[in-house]
Order: structure tokens, then C-alpha cells, then sequence
């Protein structure tokens, strides 16, 4: 059974089994960041002006992989680096895989600090981690020519914004995954079309949304469409006022709210039993609830959703760089996209993976998402840290620390 | 003297003198056996302490998230200031509720168990007190979701019986009965020890007074049980205090706990000067509370 896990800008924690609950727990909240302002500040100027370049944009890449060095050590996310691939990757390349597990971002920034430290080779760094590393200078361009499977990539995880600067990609991308609004079929006869139906008093006490500070952003794309007057363009940057309407509406969801969920388990339970009939989701929560026969549906209502996508980043002290680029192409290819697919509960960035995803698991493919056309993963906006530095050039939004603070006064 | 027993031993010598040397000083023995769990404890224990007392002085750069060791009173200010008054009152709070019933369920267990039960029964009430601990607190806290969650076991119970359903998952009474359920042997175990050390003698004479078994108990048994209950209280009152897993497991939408949000300021917002500040909000009520049991006589059977 696989149970209880939780995700949030950054911390995350992906354990598969109950076995692990007590791990789960320790690391429970979900969430976040540590905003190094500087260092995204400078990562928002570069986008802004095209003028400011990462510290390692000029290191030399392979243009070739060479013979491997026997051994590989990963930082990843828990489930990101399971034996049922390992093994063949050994087998076939001779690298021995060492894993780190981490359970945050903020822990994998720290790990990766002074480019790995010449310890490690790679780290499964989520979007909201990638500028700080890349603009640290902890990681270095690969070469993305010598990643195969990389041209059968979504188009929108080729060169995101958040791994590739100036064409230069510091990694490659892995998985993603949407949050999905999660209703009851009972009570929505029909899948409910926006957001609003979270702040509806209509389902008052049978709402449940993440307990993450990240939450505010799905706010706040719920106003970008709702409120135009806001002019909110991108959840993540808020300007002060932007920010206070976003919490404001937050306030008045809570008096609503049953629960705010810390773990997956949780949400599926609320759902199992009928506490609630609505809420905020991945789409990990529906399938189990469906392969339950709970009487459950998702849908991404018509103002988007949020997300989050992971990539294989190159540290730049890396060590073992051939068995590195070994292991890029070997999780890129569409059998382990499939496979990590399933077993972590994600979507695979390799379309290809589709028709293996289905013969692993019937209907596996489409449960995940991963055979929408393009506009759906368009309507994901795709988490990142907030900064004060935004790309808006007045340096006015308000840092992810307020967000945290924030929320922590709208759950008080 | 040992003199010529020294002089005999050749093969340890020099062992011989350390420990003739330590014979003859006592206070020496004492330095090198006490020094390093002393040393232990002042270092990992009352140092950490004192290095997040005065962690809760420094800041956060809000922009470069880099610690900064310059001095402000910053943190308390935000301690005054909304949501953080409401947590740490709820959490106060409840940790008294808590108590409160704890004690009040023990009392009579506890002196059935230490004055009235046969020695078997004593046994098998001692292991039923005491069996839950082995089992792991998430395992009990989770076996609580399930019966207090809508349709569970609690509701189903209560509607059998033409009561109606009744669904208290995820609300702050679940909380209140977990964290009861949680700590009870943490009070029935103390009060025990204080109740099963009143001489009969004196209820006898209480009795031969004249009075009744109601009066024996409330100026006889309950003075003396006292030190029980308050040493009792400190366990209940301490660890919900601490707690932040039961709120979020059990807790409904304002469930927040002292504990959770120093969590969520470690975790999530990496601001480790407020969580100092906040973790020394339990801190300074226990010494409260523990100055206000000295005053009450709590230790002075200690």
C-alpha cells in the first residue's frame, strides 16, 4: 500500500509505504524554501535583460561519453532511485549507484553546496531549487545532445525556464506532476469548472486543501482569472496588494476548510470516508481513491492549475561525470520514465512512455495525464520560488518568508 | 597497607599506582567518574539550550535568508502579534483540558489499583496500563483516526445505539481525546507510586475519628495523592505542550500547535530565530508550572 507522502515547493517526501509513515511524519509538512534572494534576483535579472550569466555558463561540456567510472552518487528524492531500475543500470554500465536521500529542497541545496563538494554527481532538484543551483554555480551545462531520449521530451520540459538559461540546459528534465482538483461524483454530478467551488460557503466543512504556504499561489491563479482588476500575471510573483487580496481570500476559505492535509493518506482518507467532497489533489490521491472504488474524480478547472517538475542536474564538482550522463540517459529512456512513473505516482516527461506505462499498468497513461495534448500541460503553471526580486523590474513582490509567515496566519 | 600488593604486581605496575593514587583520593574518583556524563550533559544539553536562547536574539536577512548575528528583540515582537497569541493560548490550553481529565480518570484507577485489587489483578492492571507504550504512538494515534473519522467506528457505534452519528474527527475535542488517551499512563503511573505509599494506619485512624469514607478521602488520600497528580501533570501537561504530530494528524483546520509552527519555521520557512523564540514559549511555562508545584509541596517528597 502505498500511503503517505507530501510535497510542497520544495520539501517533499516520497515514501512509498507504510513501513516508512514514521520517516513520512518526522519530515511531514510539506513545503519549502529558503529564499536565496540574491542569487534568484540575479536569475530574474538574467531573464529579465538577458544580461547576467550563471557562474559556470562558460564550463566546458562533454561532447562525448566516455567509459564509466564504476561508481555514482545520487542526492534524490525518496522512490526517485528504486532497485528495480538501479540493478540493470549497474548491470549494464558498471556504476555503482550510492543514493542520498533528501528530504527538501532547502536540504538539497545544502548538500549540493560548492558544486557537490566533489561528492556527489547529480541531484533530482525540483523547479523551485533549479535557479538557486544553477546561479550558486553548484551545477554546470550538460550537453543535451548526448541524452537521446531528450527529443521525445514534452515540448515544455525541453529548455523550461527553470533548468535552461541562455540555451544552455544545467540538467535534464525528469517527471511532473499537476495539482488536480478533486471532487466527489456523488455530490458534482458534473466535474465543477473553477476553483471557486474551494471557496464555495455550499461545501462548507467538506473542503480539504495542502497545508503549504505554495497553496496561496493556487489563490492567487484562481483570482488572476477571477479578479482581473488584481492584474495578477504569474501566481508566484505577487505584488504586496496582489498578495493581500490572495490571503484575504484564504481567510475567508478557512472557516470552510475541514482539514488542511499534510500527507497524502490523509486526503485519501477524508475522501474514503466522505469527510470531504472537494478538494486540492495530485493526481497520486484520485488514482488510489479510484483503484478503491471511492466514487471520486479530478479535473483541472477552466483558471489552470499549479505543478511541479523535477530535473537531473549535473553538479559541477561531479566526479564521476560519465557514469552521470550514463544515468541521464538511462532515466530518460521511456521504460524507466514509465516504471518511475507508476511507482511514484508522476508524469513521465518522455512521451514515448505511454504505451509501456500501459502495458505496466492498464490505463496507467492516461491516469497520469501523460498522453494530454500540449494545451494541458500549458494550463500548469509550474511551481518556482517567490521572490521579491520579480521579473515585473520593480523588485516590489513579496519573498517566499511572508508567503510561509502568510499562511501561517491563514491556517492559525 | 596495599603497599606490598602494589610492589607484588609487576605486570601492571603502573596501573597499580593510578589506582592506589585514586584509593587514596576520593575526590578524584569522583572528578574522573562524574566528568564525562557531566561533560555530556552541560555540552549537548545545557549548550544547545543556551545556543537557542540566543539564536531567538538574532534575525533572517528576509532577502538573503542568511542568519544574522546582530541583536533584536524582533522575534518577541512577532510573538505578540496575531496568529501567535491564539497558538500558544490553544496550546496552554488544551495541555491544561488534558490534564485536568487525565487526573481525573486516574485518580480512581490508580487507587483501585494500588488499595483495592488483589495482587493478580494489580499485575494484569499494571500491564494493561502500561501495554499500550509498546506499541508506537503513531500506530495509536492512527487507530484513533479510524474510529473517530465519519463512518467510523465511533459513529457507527453511537447510531446503533439510536444515539445519532457522532463525528468528531478532525475537531479539537478528537485531539483532546487522543492526547487523553495518549498520555493517561503517564498520570495513573505516578499516582500510583503516591497512593500505594499511604500508610493504612492512617485511614484507619481517619476511619476510628469518625470519619466517612468520602471525608477519609478528601482530607486524608487526596493531600497525599497530591505530589502524585502534580508529578503526573508534568508529564500530561509537558507533552502536549511539545506535541505537533497529534494536532496534525487528528487536529481539524485550526489545529495549530506551538510545536507546528516551530516546525514549519524549521522546515519550510528556514527561519531558525523564530523557531528559537517559539520553542522557548513552552520552555518558560513549564518553569511556571514547576515553580507553581514547589510552592504547592509537590517535591517535597522527592
Amino acid at each position: 500500500m502505498t500511503a503517505l507522502r507530501t510535497k510542497g515547493t520544495g520539501e517533499r517526501m516520497k515514501p512509498r509505504n507504510v513501513s516508512r509513515a514514521a520517516g513520512a511524519l518526522i519530515a511531514v509538512a510539506a513545503t519549502a524554501l529558503v529564499v536565496v534572494s540574491i542569487i534568484p534576483a540575479a536569475a530574474s535579472a538574467g531573464r529579465a535583460n538577458g544580461g547576467l550569466t550563471p557562474p559556470e555558463a562558460g564550463a566546458p561540456v562533454a561532447t562525448s561519453v566516455g567509459k564509466g567510472e564504476g561508481k555514482l552518487n545520487l542526492i534524490a528524492w525518496e522512490g526517485y532511485a528504486q532497485p528495480q531500475w538501479v540493478k540493470p543500470f549497474t548491470a549494464a554500465t558498471g556504476c555503482k549507484v550510492n543514493t542520498k536521500y533528501a528530504g527538501s529542497s532547502s536540504e538539497m541545496v545544502s548538500l549540493m553546496a560548492n558544486g557537490g563538494g566533489g561528492q556527489y554527481d547529480l541531484v533530482s532538484a525540483s523547479g523551485d531549487a533549479d535557479l538557486r543551483l544553477i546561479y550558486a554555480g553548484d551545477v554546470r551545462p550538460v550537453n543535451i545532445s548526448l541524452i537521446p531520449s531528450w527529443k521525445n521530451f514534452q515540448s515544455f520540459l525541453q529548455s523550461p525556464s527553470f533548468n535552461t538559461i541562455g540555451g544552455k540546459h544545467y540538467g535534464v528534465s525528469f517527471e511532473f506532476g499537476p495539482n488536480v482538483l478533486l471532487y466527489s461524483t456523488k455530490t458534482f454530478k458534473t466535474a465543477p469548472t473553477s476553483w471557486s467551488v474551494l471557496y464555495n460557503k455550499k461545501y462548507s466543512g467538506q473542503i480539504t486543501v495542502p497545508d503549504n504556504p505554495i497553496q496561496i499561489a493556487d489563490a492567487a491563479l484562481y483570482l488572476s482569472k477571477t479578479d482581473p482588476k488584481l492584474g495578477i500575471s504569474d501566481p508566484y510573483e505577487l505584488t504586496q496588494p496582489q498578495f493581500n487580496a490572495t490571503v484575504a481570500l484564504l481567510k475567508q476559505e478557512h472557516p470552510l476548510v475541514k482539514k488542511y492535509w499534510d500527507l497524502a493518506s490523509q486526503e485519501i482518507s477524508l475522501f474514503q470516508s466522505g469527510t470531504t467532497v472537494v478538494g486540492a489533489a495530485w493526481p497520486y490521491q484520485t488514482n488510489t481513491l479510484v483503484a478503491d472504488k471511492v466514487a471520486v474524480a479530478e479535473t483541472i478547472p477552466s483558471e489552470g492549475a499549479t505543478g511541479w517538475a523535477d530535473t537531473w542536474m549535473l553538479a559541477t564538482k561531479a566526479p564521476d561525470p560519465n557514469c552521470a550522463y550514463k544515468w541521464m540517459q538511462w532515466m530518460t529512456t521511456p521504460q524507466i520514465q514509465a516504471e518511475d512513473a507508476i511507482s511514484f505516482g508522476e508524469t513521465p516527461g518522455n512521451k514515448l512512455a505511454c504505451p509501456i506505462m500501459d502495458k505496466l499498468q492498464k490505463g496507467s497513461c492516461e491516469a497520469y495525464h501523460a498522453n494530454e495534448p500540449s494545451s494541458y500541460f500549458q494550463s500548469i503553471k509550474f511551481w518556482k520560488t517567490p521572490l521579491a526580486t520579480c521579473d515585473n523590474g520593480k523588485n516590489d513582490c513579496v519573498p517566499f518568508q511572508d508567503w510561509v509567515t502568510a499562511w501561517t496566519s491563514i491556517i492559525g | 597497607m596495599s603497599t606490598t600488593a602494589i610492589r607484588e604486581d609487576r605486570s601492571g605496575k603502573g596501573m597499580a599506582r593510578v589506582s592506589a593514587a585514586l584509593w587514596r583520593r576520593a575526590w578524584l574518583r569522583a572528578t574522573l567518574t562524574l566528568t564525562p556524563p557531566l561533560a555530556w550533559f552541560l555540552v549537548i544539553y545545557i549548550a544547545s539550550l543556551l545556543l537557542m536562547l540566543v539564536t531567538a536574539f538574532w534575525t533572517v536577512n528576509p532577502f538573503t535568508n542568511v542568519l544574522e548575528h546582530s541583536w533584536t528583540l524582533a522575534n518577541f515582537n512577532q510573538l505578540f502579534s496575531s496568529p501567535y497569541p491564539t497558538i500558544i493560548l490553544r496550546t496552554v490550553e488544551m495541555a491544561a483540558i488534558v490534564t485536568v481529565t487525565d487526573a481525573v480518570i486516574a485518580l480512581p484507577f490508580a487507587y483501585y489499583m494500588a488499595r483495592v485489587a488483589s495482587p493478580r489483578a494489580r499485575r494484569l492492571l499494571f500491564t494493561a496500563v502500561l501495554l499500550p507504550l509498546w506499541a508506537s504512538y503513531l500506530a495509536r494515534v492512527y487507530a484513533w483516526i479510524v474510529i473517530l473519522q465519519k463512518g467510523g467506528t465511533l459513529s457507527w457505534t453511537t447510531s446503533k445505539l439510536g444515539l445519532g452519528a457522532v463525528n468528531i474527527g478532525y475537531t479539537n475535542t478528537a485531539m483532546w481525546v487522543v492526547f487523553s488517551y495518549i498520555w493517561l499512563p503517564f498520570m495513573i503511573v505516578p499516582l500510583y507510586g503516591a497512593l500505594e505509599r499511604i500508610p493504612d494506619s492512617l485511614l484507619e485512624a481517619s476511619g476510628d475519628l469518625g470519619a466517612r469514607a468520602w471525608r477519609t478521602f478528601r482530607t486524608v488520600v487526596l493531600p497525599l495523592a497530591l505530589p502524585g497528580i502534580i508529578a503526573g501533570s508534568i508529564f500530561t501537561f509537558s507533552l502536549t505542550l511539545g506535541d505537533f504530530i497529534t494536532p496534525l494528524l487528528v487536529g481539524g483546520a485550526s489545529a495549530q500547535f506551538i510545536g507546528n509552527v516551530i516546525y514549519s519555521n524549521i522546515g519550510t520557512a528556514n527561519n531558525l530565530p523564530f523557531a528559537a523564540t517559539l520553542a522557548l514559549v513552552p520552555i518558560a511555562i513549564m518553569v511556571i508550572y514547576l515553580l507553581g508545584a514547589r510552592a504547592l509541596g509537590a517535591f517535597e517528597s522527592l
